[in-house]
């Protein structure tokens, strides 16, 4: 297996050859011929223990993540890399990521329609079921395929995609092959008669196959599974969209492929996902369906957490952003789970008696996750035992066991010129024992009530108040969260919270938080200090991911 | 390790003394295919607004400040578009969580700019784009001329006036 340390000397000088040729031409020529950008971000923490709200101590005192991008193209080529430090990695973050060096380098060539791509890339089939291969810097996510990628459009309306690599596994590359190819048919572009359709129709499908060497894993003493060596997995799509409608549907179905994740069963997977919707201006409602039995897929079967995914598979529930509401996130059960979804909005018109004189917006959603019914594949064999077949599970049979729901209305007004209103209500039902896998822990029942309002005190500078309040009798009990934030447009952000878990009976905790952000051009530099809850915190205009800790946070981000 | 990080530093340097040159004349808008509304493919290389100014948004359904920001926007751009003739481009960078949803949000929030969907941020990246939200501001030529990360109210005041700068065909490089 080739390191990536091993072949940095070559891109070195790869780039400095470049560099150099291209210092030789003139600046006109040069300027026709090269473009060299990127970018950076540096996230850095200096940590404070708190026993009080389980922040550990920190050896280090300070731990620090970064990377800087750079991306040269000319002509038909593109180059990039990417150089990552995580000194050590902060808190949340896989440990394995410790480290320093180049994590990604590629070179892409491209003409006409066809393209081709040497080293890291990232990719994905269809909405991703059997193929996706991505990063998330906030998350800690990277499982490019470091290997080669073929893209060809044969004909206007055909577009081929081949895979062939080893997933990034921190600093090293997994055990396993990955390789697919995907086929997208643009029924519009095909058909002569149909390209002035008003229908637009859609169609995909997908293979991929994973090869990992045999391997000794054994149920007990004396025997060992047999295990497959290629595991291969199958996905088709279609999607119709008119003026008014849209259809979309995606199958998926992956070959036996026991795993410590699945209990080392030989049971085929499958998902399913429906979604359709309606819409005119001012108004949407959707619905979608989701069946998933069994569909983890990773590039080495006894991995488990988040890395070595080749798949991706997102759970229909709703992101939030709003602190409170983010304390209950919901992971997709990989291993089985049949969820539906159904949105509606709608937008009053403006100087309307209802919609004001700037018009309200009203979003309605509602989720739910049940678990899959699972039965025994016969009277001998208890559900899930390892070896076997596992168990039997029709499509669209939800088990006895809820998962998640999330009831949410959230009305968007503008009162008058200066003063903006979104308020928010959520009824939850969260099983937190099988989702965060607090076992025995009883399921959470909540309401959430969140005002975000913004007032303009004038032309740049403006105040925003965020209030939340979350009552539940399960898990922490109540929380207040409130925040005001003042702006002067567009570059400073000045902002001070505190989240109050009121409702506990044993520590009754204050999250306080002061953080000030300074935007210029595309270059960033935010500074945080006091008590994160773990979530999504969006402050100064931005979003990102935090863990549970204490301290003072630094964050620089620039593009160039 | 310490000297290839000594190179790549070098390399750097003199990489960023004619980056400004190069964006000038080869426009700022790199060919990656993502997706209308509709599921047709479109390459960004395609972009454009005869003649007239192009702001980029980059955003995702989850992050509220670009949601505030583009609805900020959705209530004044047909007054942008017959003042200036500029052309917003949504670009949500949602995944396939919720990519599915853009296009009725977008229906039902009555937005009338354009959008294009980039689930797996294959153009967010191509952008250097690290945080969202993030503005583009393209000239005449399609050639960046300004870009800016965050949203605070009162940004969209300021983005207008620098849209009719443009127009004009005044430098904002000091902006």
């Amino acid at each position: 297996m080739m390191r990536i340390r091993q072949i940095l000397p070559i891109i070195i000088l790869y780039f400095i050859g470049l560099l150099f040729l291209s210092s030789m031409a003139s600046a006109q020529e040069l300027s026709s011929l090269a473009r060299i950008n990127g970018n950076f971000q540096l996230d850095a923490q200096l940590y404070r223990p708190d026993s009080l709200i389980g922040a550990p101590k920190v050896p280090e005192k300070i731990l620090m993540n970064t990377f800087t991008n750079l991306l040269y193209s000319q002509g038909n080529f593109t180059a990039g890399i990417r150089f990552e430090s995580y000194l050590n990695p902060l808190l949340g973050y896989d440990p394995r990521h410790q480290g320093t060096g180049l994590s990604y380098r590629f070179i892409t060539y491209q003409a006409g329609d066809f393209e081709v791509t040497a080293g890291n890339f990232y990719e994905q089939f269809g909405s991703g079921m059997i193929f996706r291969a991505y990063e998330d810097w906030n998350l800690g996510i990277d499982n490019s395929l470091d290997g080669v990628r073929v893209r060809f459009r044969p004909a206007n309306g055909i577009a081929i995609k081949g895979v062939y690599g080893h997933q990034r596994y921190f600093w090293e590359l997994s055990p396993g092959i990955v390789r697919g190819l995907d086929a997208e048919l643009n029924i519009n572009d095909l058909i002569n008669s149909l390209s002035q359709s008003g229908t637009r129709i859609l169609l995909g499908g997908s293979a991929v196959s994973k090869y990992q060497k045999d391997e000794l894993i054994s149920p007990q003493s004396g025997l060992r599974y047999d295990l497959p060596l290629n595991v291969a997995a199958f996905a088709g799509r279609m999607n119709i969209t008119s003026d008014r409608l849209n259809f979309a549907g995606e199958y998926a179905y992956k070959v036996n492929d026991p795993s410590s994740v699945n209990g080392f069963i030989y049971k085929p997977g499958h998902s399913l996902l429906i979604t359709a919707s309606y819409f005119r201006q001012g108004l949407s409602l959707q619905l979608s369906a989701k069946h998933t039995d069994n569909m983890s897929f990773k590039s080495r079967r006894t991995e488990m957490g988040n890395a070595l995914d080749i798949n991706f598979l997102p759970p229909l529930t709703k992101q939030h952003s709003y602190a409170l509401i983010a304390r209950y996130p919901y992971a997709t059960q990989s291993n089985g789970e049949v969820a539906y979804q159904g949105q509606l909005i709608y937008t009053i018109k403006r100087n309307t008696k209802l919609g004001g004189r700037y018009g309200t917006s009203i979003t309605m959603s509602y989720n739910l996750v049940n678990s899959l019914n699972r039965t025994a594949i016969n009277d001998t064999t208890p559900i899930g035992a390892k070896g076997t077949l596992g168990y039997n599970a029709k499509l669209f049979d939800s088990g006895n066991e809820k998962y998640f729901s999330e009831f949410n209305i959230e009305i968007s007004r503008r009162i008058n010129k200066d003063l903006k209103v979104i308020l928010q209500y959520i009824n939850l039902f969260y099983d937190i024992g099988v989702i965060q896998g607090h076992i025995g822990d009883p399921d959470v029942k909540a309401g959430i009530v969140v005002a975000d309002i913004q007032y303009k005190l004038s032309n740049n500078k403006s105040l925003r108040f965020e209030l939340q309040n979350l009552s539940t009798a399960q898990d922490l009990g109540d929380w207040f969260s409130g925040l005001a934030e003042y702006t002067i447009a567009p570059r400073w952000s000045f902002s001070i919270a505190d989240q109050w878990n009121y409702g506990n009976t044993d520590k009754k905790l204050h999250y306080y938080n002061f953080a000030i952000s300074y935007s210029h051009k595309s270059s960033r530099i935010a500074i945080s200090w006091g008590r994160q809850n773990e979530g999504i915190v969006c402050v100064g205009g931005v979003c990102r991911y935090v863990p549970a800790n204490n301290g003072l946070m630094l964050t620089l981000s620039s593009s160039f | 390790m310490k000297k290839p990080v000594i190179l790549l530093l070098l390399a750097f340097i003199s990489a960023t003394a004619f980056t400004q040159e190069g964006e000038k004349a080869t426009g700022g808008i790199p060919a990656v295919v993502v997706k209308t509304l509709d599921g047709r493919d479109f390459n960004t290389s395609k972009i454009e607004n005869q003649g007239n100014p192009i702001i980029l948004s980059f955003f995702a359904l989850w992050c509220t400040p670009c949601m505030r920001e583009l609805s900020a926007i959705a209530e004044v751009y047909d007054d942008w578009v017959k003042e200036t003739g500029v052309k917003v481009i949504a670009i949500s960078v949602d995944d396939a969580r919720s990519t599915s949803r853009v296009l009725p949000t977008v229906r039902g929030k009555n937005w009338t700019f354009d959008v294009l969907l980039d689930p797996n941020s294959d153009f967010k990246r191509a952008m250097n784009v690290n945080i969202i939200p993030h503005n583009f501001l393209l000239n005449a030529d399609r050639v960046i001329v300004w870009q800016h990360t965050s949203f605070s109210e009162g940004s969209q005041h300021q983005l207008l006036e620098l849209v009719k700068k443009v127009k004009n065909g005044e430098d904002i490089s000091r902006h």
